[in-house]
């Protein structure tokens, strides 16, 4: 599904990814993991296109084609969803108004039927319950006033109504009580499919408590230093980080 | 031409026929000697720093006259948001227009009159407060209304009485009028305790380049509330100058909107004193701007007593080479401690050439207050296009619906649903047509 080879990528001007190697199959879920300014939530913006980082090497395949020549929209449109680590605000905009603009238009990027507006409250209805969100936050402008746990839950609901087929998820963990984190966890868990990959990119392990991955990666100073299965979560949470540091150095 | 209007005063013998008293005829001559002594303001001007009023001072404009053709109900109803039961006065090129309007109805202790029947019916309130509220003596613009002095509306709300519905002041200048001038002046009194929610809105039907110069001059009573919405919608030829000047006593409140849109060159004052302690006063507003087109706001909160509090928002959108400009002046007289104030301006440019000039004016005399401003201006912010994109909304629908997002911000706050919801509807098909 996704198959990045040797990507490097720069933000003004300073280096943060230095040639990183990841394949990722339908059906499985990634963690990656690592210390902060390792790269992770570079990582996660560059997949979905931030203009602010400037891809200086490598590639990125996507379902067969060259991710990185596509615009930010086309890469939703084709299945890709980012959750961000910081939601944005968008006063003047409605929940409910933004998430069926952007459910049409990846429905029409799929050569769909745009759905009426009672059938998309049905839907909502639907993926409301699974993040345990109140209907009354549909009305509310996106993220706007939401405490953070409501932002995160919010881009699980988004995640939930848009259907990707490749979720990266930003830090979704940070700043989540447990209850958050367990809801969070929940909807993600929910959404999993054999035709669906997920990335959940975090610095503790204590997400992978609850969304269990396939593969470990462990990320520093922009390159992926040890890969290995779910038991490499729970030795990074004993030792730290730290040991690996000074083995990728030596 | 300071002339043409010293010549056109004279040859105009009485105000509002002959139904004026001696007293109105005496302040309107005082007020064209005081017009004649300040003349047009300068730039050198303080308050006219950032807009020339050259282009309406260098015309001559006569009294605009009745309309060649009648104005028809179909004309003015895109300006009622679909509201047939609306206390209405309508007013063309100056001029109240009974069969166009539909006062009747009015709950008990509530008169809303043409200025020429109200020298007549409430002659001790009309007495009372015409061209004491507004000052004339140091402004041109409210000395050259005063001087001419003729039409418009008194709206009197008695104790306790609450307007269930809205009272809109319709100002339209026919699709023929150009070269003339409109002089109408509004008075609002809220007596104790009263409710009211007052429109006035100025509209032109054509595209003349005709001057409008409107005074509205408001008492708020003790307790009571007045939500005031002045929207600005002249043709795009035409210049406009409008004030409303409020005066409030004891726990009361003002809930000021202004939406400008029309218009060649306008400015709009709002001013309003705080003249009793626990009073709150409310100031918000919208300018949208295109073409080279000048749209000028001036607002005055006076705190002259304590525990009261203002709050104020104005966004805008220029685009085009549209010249913006907001002042915002919020004085603290010395004994109005415990003032809590709050002025934000944020104006948003769609173009290289458009330009806003934001001036936030804090003038504070008393030691124990809260008041903040800020200002920001911009261009959309690109983290909220990247997260729209992100989530397959294409670049132009979420450049669109951001734009539309930053006025319907400021739209929301207005409580009566069929402005906001036809000002929000107007707004989306301006900015977001893909939408």
């Amino acid at each position: 599904m996704l198959e990045i080879k040797g990507l490097r990528a720069t933000v003004a001007d300073k280096e943060i990814l230095r040639g990183i190697d990841l394949t990722v199959n339908a059906g499985e879920i990634h963690a990656v993991m690592g210390p902060n300014g390792s790269g992770k939530s570079t990582l996660a913006q560059v997949l979905a296109g931030h203009p602010a980082y400037v891809v200086t090497g490598g590639t990125v395949t996507y379902e067969g084609e060259d991710l990185l020549a596509m615009d930010a929209e086309v890469r939703a449109q084709a299945g890709l969803f980012l959750a961000f680590q910081y939601p944005v605000e968008i006063p003047g905009v409605s929940n409910a108004y933004f998430l069926r603009a952007a459910y049409n238009e990846i429905r029409k990027a799929r050569g769909e039927e745009e759905i009426d507006p009672m059938s998309f409250a049905d839907l909502m209805d639907e993926k409301m319950q699974l993040v345990e969100m109140d209907p009354s936050m549909l009305s509310r402008s996106v993220n706007t006033g939401f405490s953070g746990g409501e932002k995160k839950r919010n881009e699980i609901l988004q995640m939930a109504v848009l259907a990707p087929k490749l979720a990266v998820l930003d830090e979704t963990d940070s700043g989540l009580d447990i209850d958050a984190l367990r809801i969070v966890a929940h909807g993600v868990n929910s959404l999993k499919r054999p035709d669906n990959a997920t990335i959940v990119v975090t610095h503790y392990q204590r997400l992978l408590n609850y969304i269990v991955p396939d593969y470990v990666h462990v990320l520093a100073s922009g390159r992926i230093v040890r890969s290995g299965g779910k038991e490499l979560a729970v030795e990074l949470e004993a030792k730290g980080y730290d040991w690996l540091l000074e083995e990728a150095v030596a | 031409m300071i002339e043409s209007y010293l010549r056109a005063f004279e040859r105009t013998p009485a105000p509002g026929g002959t139904t004026a008293p001696d007293w109105a005829r005496s302040l309107r001559l005082s007020a064209i000697t005081r017009f004649e002594t300040l003349g047009f303001p300068s730039t050198a001007n303080e308050d006219w720093h950032f807009t020339s009023v050259a282009p309406i001072a260098e015309r001559e404009f006569t009294l605009l006259g009745p309309p060649k053709h009648g104005v028809t109900p179909a004309q003015i109803a895109p300006f009622s948001f679909g509201s047939a039961d609306w206390h209405t006065l309508v007013f063309v090129n100056g001029r109240f227009d009974a069969t166009l309007s539909s006062s009747a109805s009015l709950p008990d202790g509530v008169t809303l009159l043409p200025l020429a029947r109200a020298y007549d019916e409430l002659p001790l309130l009309v007495e009372q407060y015409l061209g004491k509220v507004a000052a004339y003596e140091g402004d041109t613009f409210t000395a050259l209304n005063t001087a001419f002095l003729d039409d418009g509306a008194v709206v009197h709300v008695a104790n306790d009485v609450e307007v269930a519905r809205p009272i809109h002041l319709l100002y339209v200048a026919d699709a023929g009028a150009s070269n003339g001038a409109a002089q109408p002046h509004n008075l609002i009194v809220l007596d104790r305790f009263a409710k009211a929610t007052v429109i006035e809105t100025y509209a032109g039907l054509g595209d003349g380049s005709y001057f409008t110069n409107a005074v509205t001059e408001a008492v708020v009573g003790d307790g009571a509330t007045l939500t005031h919405l002045k929207l600005q919608r002249e043709s795009a030829k035409a210049y406009h100058v409008g004030t409303l000047d409020v005066r409030q006593a004891r726990d009361s409140h003002l809930v000021s909107f202004s939406f400008a849109t029309g218009a060649a060159l306008s400015r709009t004052n709002i001013y309003t004193e705080l003249r009793g302690e626990g009073c709150g006063a409310t100031l918000n507003g919208l300018y949208l701007g295109d073409g080279d087109q000048h749209i000028d706001h001036q607002t005055r909160i006076e705190h002259v007593e304590p525990n009261c509090y203002s709050r104020e928002l104005y966004k805008g959108i220029l685009d085009g080479s549209a010249h913006g400009v907001f002042n915002g002046k919020v004085y603290v007289h010395p004994e109005a401690q415990k003032t809590d104030g709050k002025q934000t301006n944020n104006t948003l440019l769609l173009s290289e050439k458009a330009q806003i000039d934001t001036k936030p004016q804090l003038e504070i005399f008393a030691d124990d207050v809260k008041c903040t401003h800020g200002a920001t201006v911009g261009r959309l912010d690109e983290t909220s296009l990247f997260y729209m994109k992100s989530r397959g909304i294409n670049a132009r629908t979420a450049r669109e619906l951001l734009t539309y997002a930053f006025a319907a911000d400021v739209l929301e706050t207005i409580e009566l649903t069929e402005v906001r919801e036809g000002l929000e509807a107007a707004t989306l098909r301006r900015y977001a047509a893909s939408v």
